[in-house]
């Protein structure tokens, strides 16, 4: 598997930031036609080591080498040149160009001068018939799905002749038969003699592919390992390093019993409600007090049934009532007034106000229900925030600065303080724990229950199955943008039944309609 | 299998959009024209087309240019300054007596020059373009009138034979020698464009500045070319300017910055940057210039209606773009 | 690092500490050219001194300054404002210029609604391509700052329209306790936006919508309906700004009246440290930055510099107070001067964005 030699090797590796030791003394070697992991929880310095490898960051201390021969890149080109290739986790592509001219630019065939369109179309589509990929090179990148674009951006750095190639959390926006893709492709780079450098937080996803795992933790090294000596438990116990108490100790608590749910008047209730293009119409009842799981792949519906049901978009079929009297969801505004709130998947881009403090963040949403007029007294923002800032355990304490400056764990608890301030009736949360660490990710999921057993009713939409099964009274299941299953989370239900609801794309216990 | 869904998920038609606002623009030149033609005998003289690229001919060079920088999804407000100061020098050099050749180069040379340092402020220090260019515009305006307060006469026998110069056929219709000099740079500029790396880069950094950094390219020294281009293309337009009314004048080209953008704009260019042709932009001209002529042909029109209906074409062609949902960021 | 460096630094990094520091010198450079300058004089009950007159005139530059602010903390901009000085100017003086008593109250009073009548109309066009339509505002302005140059001289037939209006006249030139009425008019409008912004929760949300817009939407703010008001208040402050332009001169000239002052007021605003991109808005520092133009265009006149030349020092000031204020220029400079304390620079840019 591994040669005798590195192709890359990069040892006692120091970077600082301002107060912060991104990286400290770390070491890490690269053999060719493998596929290593690097791991770590966020701040572990995984991002700084590949920013400090493709030379978007110069370090303060620590050799590079490169076929044996010391490097220190300038540079993304440079690193490039040298044949270390980086796709990143958000396709850092040109929409607005050809597919073709997106995987050439920068180095298109020329003659004279001049660009040789043709010789480049040609040359593309050879490029992409090996990673067995059949669309237009003619055509605008950005009419195609962010899947194909990710693949677009690989075949970019495969045709670099690179040696080296690193990504980036390529597989965070692609949905499992796009995976496989993908991993077929690393696999066949692989056997080539690229070596190649992945970055994920799928722990499976590590299990199917790696040869072997770097793990970081704040900064430093802890270790490297063959995949197949290193058992699942103890890979996150290195990464997260406390011997895995919180998680044992949510494993222990029991499931949701779902006696707990459905009774009653349903606090909504939607009939065949959809909209074209984004989700088939579905049908769906949440009681007061009852988690609602929403389980199915990327890109299958879920944030779609989120957004509708809050009103971010617009429905164009179907019903809605809540509390049993007919209503619409046309606007955020309309479903914020019947108690509903929204913590949407993307933080950053839809959820904070970075430059705001974490205090005018917090009391964003009540203040936006009392309308610009009737400010919310100084004294009872600051009352509630610190309420909430203590509760959430917010750290640093400190309402006054910037939610920017937190980290994104901090930052997802700030919007469930700024819906939770509102006191509403059902919490819509699209995929809260995503890309947060497993101390932030416990908390919130214990927040949820317990939310839950206070009588608020909770639509909770994530990724990981595991997840759904522990805190949710009922499953939705989405596939192909439809609601094909809708599962009492009983004894009888569990991953593999969910993944059989997927594959099947057929409820086993009905949909209603 | 997997390639099917993924071709499936293909959403838009493949029509390309991108090219309906220049087939609008098109489209609404031959409108115009019909007007003209339709209520004025003596439009339909093909000199009168002629006539347009005469009285066009700088603020044709000064747009490509312009498209360059909205390309990239900047601005330059400083162009009808530049072009300005560049009539403004060459009238005061010639005067000072300095070879029309010598003076060529410097009024040449200061236009680019001024162009590099704002790409520079813009590029290194992060700052707006709309700010940097709208110092650069103050900085070419003030120039003018540190020069000289008033309007300086060219006299020069170059700059006159350049002036008067003219191609034409036996049956009287002619161009002057700036609509050739105007046709050249469009010409190299949509070669450059099209054809180039330099070009290829223009557009995808108004795509993408981000990624047109992680994917190596020159984002800095093409942001700071692009300016540097339209700072040249002020300069030819300026020395064109000083051809056509053989004086260099202070207050001259006052508020072209605007005709030039509203030209780029209704020459289907995206303002956000990305998409366009320098096509486009002759076609924007054309429009502005065609405009002109049919309010001058009416006579009863005053002149204030030209900023009304450029005015109002801006909000076509923008509702127009919006419509059809060119939006890349 | 010790205290008193972290002091200073804390100083000079204030986001208002080089403008302040730049108006200083421009007034000492005054006084040192001339020893009169910074003496006030009490005339026929009035004050009159070069200070008063610098307060009176930038008084419109200041009101459509503080439109602008709001405009830009949106995200936005708004280049028509000059154009829409214009248009109500003229608008108010063709109707006074009809009256048979150009000083009658009532008459003036009309004239005013009326202008500010249109400005609000035309404030609210601007409003819905922005809000409702969704078109970027520097373009969908751009609309009206041509059109609306071709409006004005359409009102005043391409003629400067002079009146002789006393009543009409004293928004400009009057005067009230001693001081130019323009100041106070200035200053009312300043208190009224502080007021608006600051003591309910509109400041909050403009700068939330300008942060973020969408997360704003999803947050339940009604997003639009602040992006359009943000440009009916900005057309409000440009149309009484236009009639102190024009009351200055007691005529309108379609043409020339408000003209430039849209990039006036964006530079007033961004040396006023509010961020072009939208988000956190300073009014205090806006009102700097209106002072500091019109000082520094005072003092090019009173050393007898052709006014048009004074754009050269204005775009050096442009330049050396945005290249102060630009985080790339002081990390570059901050890294030059002091290598040893190479971390300073970067903690800085965050927080650089954030007025205290």
């Amino acid at each position: 598997m591994t040669g005798s030699h590195p192709v890359l090797t990069m040892t006692g590796i120091s970077k600082s930031f301002p107060g912060v030791r991104a990286l400290d003394n770390v070491d890490f070697r690269l053999f060719p036609g493998e596929v290593h992991a690097l791991m770590g929880e966020n701040g572990a310095g995984k991002s700084t080591l590949i920013k400090v490898l493709t030379g978007v960051y110069g370090t303060d201390r620590g050799i590079v080498t490169l076929d044996g021969e010391q490097v220190s890149f300038a540079g993304p080109m440079q690193a490039t040149a040298a044949g270390v290739s980086t796709v990143y986790q958000e396709v850092n592509l040109c929409t607005n160009l050809s597919v073709a001219e997106n995987i050439f630019i920068g180095r298109e065939p020329r003659r004279l001068g001049a660009v040789r369109w043709g010789e480049m179309r040609r040359r593309a589509r050879a490029l992409l018939a090996r990673l067995d990929l059949d669309i237009d090179v003619n055509a605008q990148l950005g009419s195609y799905s962010l899947a194909v674009q990710q693949m677009v951006a690989i075949a970019r750095a495969i045709d670099i002749q690179a040696r080296v190639l690193v990504l980036d959390e390529p597989t965070s926006s692609l949905d499992a038969g796009e995976v496989a893709q993908l991993f077929r492709v690393m696999r066949q780079l692989r056997d080539d003699g690229i070596a190649i450098l992945f970055v994920t937080h799928f722990l499976d996803q590590v299990y199917g592919i790696a040869d072997r795992i770097t793990v970081l933790r704040n900064g430093q090294l802890v270790g490297e390992y063959a995949t197949s000596e290193l058992p699942q438990l103890s890979l996150v116990e290195k990464m997260i390093g406390k011997e895995l108490r919180v998680l044992e100790r949510l494993d222990e608590q029991p499931r949701r019993d779902p006696a707990d749910g459905a009774a009653g008047t349903p606090l909504l209730d939607v009939r065949e409600l959809g909209r074209r293009s984004a989700v088939a119409p579905f049908s769906l009842t949440i009681h007061e007090g009852e988690v609602v799981g929403l389980a199915g792949l990327l890109g299958s519906g879920r944030t779609e049934v989120a957004r509708l049901l809050f009103g971010a978009d617009r429905a164009d079929h179907g019903s809605v009532r809540v509390n049993g009297s007919p209503t619409s969801l046309r606007t955020p505004v309309a479903a914020i007034g019947h108690g509903i709130g929204f913590c949407s998947e993307n933080r950053r881009a839809e959820g904070i106000v970075t430059e705001l403090s974490v205090r005018e963040n917090i009391i964003l949403a009540l203040q936006a229900a009392r309308g610009w007029l009737r400010p919310l007294p100084r004294r009872r923002q600051d009352e509630l925030v610190e309420r909430y800032v203590r509760a959430l355990s917010i750290r640093p304490a400190d309402p006054e600065i910037p939610v920017g400056n937190l980290s994104g764990g901090n930052q997802q608890k700030v919007l469930l303080a700024r819906w939770l301030i509102t006191e509403p009736r059902l919490l819509i949360l699209d995929e809260p724990t995503r890309g947060i660490d497993i101390g932030a990710k416990t908390e919130i999921q214990r927040l949820v229950a317990e939310l839950s057993d206070g009588g608020m009713a909770v639509l909770f939409v994530s990724a990981e199955l595991e997840e759904v099964l522990r805190l949710s009274h009922k499953i939705a299941v989405m596939r192909d943008r439809e609601m094909v299953a809708q599962l009492t989370n009983d004894q009888d239900v569990d991953a593999d039944r969910i993944m059989q609801s997927i594959a099947a794309g057929a409820g086993h216990e009905g949909v209603p309609s | 299998m997997t390639t099917l869904s993924l071709m499936a998920t293909r959403t838009w038609s493949r029509l390309p959009r991108r090219h309906v606002p220049v087939l609008a623009t098109l489209l609404l030149l031959l409108v115009l024209y019909g007007v003209g033609v339709s209520q004025y005998r003596a439009f339909s003289n093909i000199q009168v087309i002629f006539n347009v690229f005469i009285d066009n001919g700088f603020l044709l060079v000064v747009a490509v240019g312009m498209t360059f920088v909205i390309l990239t999804g900047g601005i330059d407000l400083s162009v009808g300054s530049v072009v300005a100061m560049t009539a403004m020098v060459s009238a005061f050099l010639l005067r000072e007596g300095l070879p029309a050749a010598l003076v060529l180069v410097i009024a040449l040379l200061i236009g680019p020059t001024l162009g590099f340092l704002m790409g520079c402020v813009i590029h290194f220090f992060d700052i707006q373009p709309f700010i940097v260019t709208l110092a650069g515009m103050f900085f070419a305006r003030g120039m003018c009138t540190f020069i000289s307060g008033s309007s300086i006469p060219i006299s020069d026998g170059f700059w006159t034979r350049m002036s008067q110069q003219r191609i034409g056929n036996p049956s009287g219709n002619f161009v002057s020698i700036s609509v050739i000099i105007a046709f050249a740079v469009v010409a190299v500029a949509a070669y450059t464009l099209a054809y180039t790396r330099l070009g290829r880069n223009v557009y995808a950094i108004g795509g993408n500045p981000q990624s047109g950094l992680l994917m190596g390219l020159p984002v800095g020294r093409t942001r700071i070319a692009v300016y540097t281009i339209s700072g040249l293309c002020a300069a030819i337009g300026g020395i064109l300017l000083s051809f056509y009314t053989l004086s260099g004048a202070p207050l001259i080209a006052v508020g072209m910055e605007l005709d030039v953008i509203a030209a780029v704009v209704i020459g289907g260019t995206v303002l956000t940057g990305g998409s366009g042709y320098v096509f486009g932009t002759v076609l924007g001209v054309l429009v502005l210039g065609v405009i002109q002529t049919l309010i001058t042909f009416d006579g009863s029109l005053n002149s204030w209606w030209t900023k009304i209906v450029i005015g109002g074409l801006l909000f076509a062609f923008i509702l127009l773009q919006r419509l059809i949902g060119i939006r890349y960021k | 690092m010790s205290n008193r460096t972290a002091g200073d630094r804390a100083l000079t990094r204030h986001r208002l500490f080089w403008p302040v520091v730049v108006l200083v010198v421009l007034l000492a450079a005054n006084t040192a050219y001339r020893p009169s300058f910074l003496s006030v004089q009490m005339r026929d009950g009035h004050l009159y001194g070069s200070l008063i007159d610098i307060l009176r005139l930038s008084a419109p530059l200041i009101l459509v300054a503080l439109g602008m602010t709001l405009v830009i903390a949106t995200g936005g901009i708004d280049l028509s404002v000059g154009s829409l000085c214009a248009i109500s100017g003229a608008i108010a003086c063709l109707y006074i210029s009809r009256q048979p008593d150009q000083n009658s109250l009532g008459g003036v009073l009309t004239a005013l609604a009326l202008g500010l009548g249109v400005a609000l109309v035309l404030g609210a066009w601007n409003g819905v391509l922005v809000a409702v339509i969704g078109i970027q505002p520097i373009i969908a302005t751009l609309i009206l700052m041509v059109a609306g140059r071709g409006l004005a001289q359409l009102i005043t037939e391409g003629q400067i329209l002079t009146i002789n209006s006393d009543p009409y006249k004293a928004i400009g030139v009057g005067h009230l306790l001693t001081l130019p009425l323009a100041i106070f008019v200035a200053l009312a409008a300043a208190l009224l936006i502080a007021a608006v912004t600051r003591r309910t929760a509109l400041g909050l949300i403009i700068e939330s919508v300008g942060g973020n817009a969408q997360a704003s939407r999803l947050a339940g703010i009604r997003s639009a309906r602040i992006t359009f008001l943000v440009y009916v208040i900005s057309a409000a402050c440009a149309a009484v700004a236009g009639f102190m332009i024009t009351a200055n001169v007691s005529s309108a000239d379609g043409n020339a009246a408000g003209l430039w002052v849209e990039l006036d007021a964006i530079l007033a605003v961004v040396i006023g440290g509010t961020s072009l991109a939208g988000g956190r808005f300073s009014l205090s520092g806006t009102i700097l930055g209106a002072l500091l133009i019109q000082t520094l265009t005072t003092t090019v006149y009173a050393m007898n510099i052709s006014p048009q030349t004074s754009l050269l020092f204005k775009a050096v000031v442009v330049i050396a107070v945005c290249l102060i204020q630009a985080p790339g220029f002081r990390a570059r400079f901050a890294r030059r001067r002091a290598p040893a304390s190479a971390p300073a620079p970067v903690t800085e840019q965050p927080k650089e964005q954030v007025p205290a």
